[in-house]
């Protein structure tokens, strides 16, 4: 079915541009062409469903929902929830208040703050179109393995004492919150806002994505990726988690640099561990959250992230080398 | 007159939140009070976790995003 978009790039750039395919500047060319059309296309159908379905949930629910749950719920389910649970980065900050007043641990928390900008309903079906459900779905488990491994380093370092003190003596007021309109016309309404808000968002975080992607895709030879990001060179992973750190983009913006890496024979767990550490908790991000944690239970929580992805990475290397 | 607090941490999207509200409350010539709250343990006591939230006349009646023209206009007429 997304052969329509190779199609349409082949017209495009063979025939109206002119340009020779196996040229470098061609294959780059035709790499955005047909990224942009499809992933565009797919973004906007994405969004909407998941907006029509109403398949997200609020923050608060989730306060509800993992509040009071023994360990063992709570971390599957505070990772899982982040998936679906959309909230703005300047949300962060009374989201984190928020769960630590309802007496969720911080570990709990932390997962799910981990999680959430990793993986979103959006990306992970993105994911799967593109590159496939196998892909998608090491994605999220390595996503949740990052989110609980994390979260619980933190609960076992006992690191509460780097939380500023003033959170803990806030208190949440009781609200009941404004009910969704579930009618037909209510959930077209709201899924064609959804696609204006996220489309909107994260434009330029996926066109960038793609330029980086049809760079990789027509001028980094393969030769060249063979001998610097195999399975052999044990840098690669650290690497890659590294670069992702500080930068920021959206989950859906790393995935034609994903594809164009995969299609070059980039070991799956190096690229998964790339579009981890683009997507995860980045440095503005972090800045925010200095509002309610000590500058050394950041760079802790930088370098636990830092360990568990390339954790991740290897174990993912391994097993399907 | 109708008494609005959009409660934020000053980011853009309660910025623009709050900007549309004075807007939409303009263009029906309706006179409004729009408050900004952005001290967390305030935001918090209100039992917002996600902003912006919207309160009218004490009520909190959205959270989570900017709400549309429609929705505003709503609120304001009703």
């Amino acid at each position: 079915m997304l052969e329509i978009f190779t199609k349409l790039a082949d017209w495009l750039v063979w025939g109206v541009f002119g340009l020779k395919p196996q040229s470098r500047f061609g294959e780059a060319v035709h790499f955005f062409i047909e990224d942009t059309a499809k992933i565009f296309t797919l973004l906007v159908i994405i969004v909407f469903a998941m907006g029509f379905l109403r398949a997200m949930i609020a923050p608060e629910k989730v306060r509800e929902l993992v509040a009071g749950k023994s360990r063992f719920v709570s971390y599957p389910l505070a990772v899982m929830l982040g998936a679906v649970t959309p909230f703005c980065s300047c949300s962060s900050v009374p989201l984190f208040i928020g769960f630590l007043e309802a007496g969720i641990p911080l570990g709990v928390t932390m997962a799910f703050l981990i999680a959430s900008p990793m993986i979103n309903e959006v990306a992970v079906v993105l994911l799967a179109a593109i590159l496939g459900w196998q892909v998608a779905a090491l994605y999220v488990v390595a996503g949740m393995t990052v989110g609980i491994i994390g979260g619980l380093l933190i609960e076992a370092l006992k690191l509460e004492k780097w939380v500023e003190e003033y959170v803990w003596q806030i208190r949440m007021g009781k609200v009941a919150m404004p009910e969704a309109d579930t009618s037909w016309k209510g959930r077209f309404d709201f899924a064609r806002r959804e696609v204006r808000e996220i489309v909107g968002r994260i434009w330029k975080y996926v066109l960038i994505g793609i330029a980086v992607g049809a760079f990789l895709h027509g001028y980094v030879p393969k030769a060249w990726l063979a001998e610097h990001a195999s399975a052999d060179n044990w840098l690669a992973v650290p690497l890659a988690a590294l670069i992702g750190i500080p930068l920021y983009s959206s989950a859906s913006g790393v995935i034609p640099v994903v594809e164009s890496l995969l299609a070059k024979g980039v070991p799956v767990g190096t690229v998964l561990t790339l579009m981890m550490s683009v997507a995860a908790i980045s440095l503005p991000e972090m800045i925010i959250l200095r509002k309610v944690l000590k500058p050394q239970l950041i760079a802790t929580f930088a370098g636990i992230l830092f360990v568990a992805f390339i954790m991740v990475g290897y174990l993912f290397n391994g097993l399907f080398a | 007159m109708k008494e609005i607090i959009v409660y934020g941490s000053g980011c853009k999207t309660c910025q623009n939140a709050k900007d549309l509200i004075r807007q939409v409350a303009q263009d029906l010539g309706v006179d409004v009070d729009v408050k900004e709250v952005t001290d967390t343990a305030e935001i918090l006591a209100a039992g917002v976790m996600s902003t912006p939230g919207i309160a009218i006349n004490g009520q909190i009646v959205h959270v989570g995003s900017i709400p549309e023209r429609a929705t505003i206009e709503g609120w304001l007429k009703g």
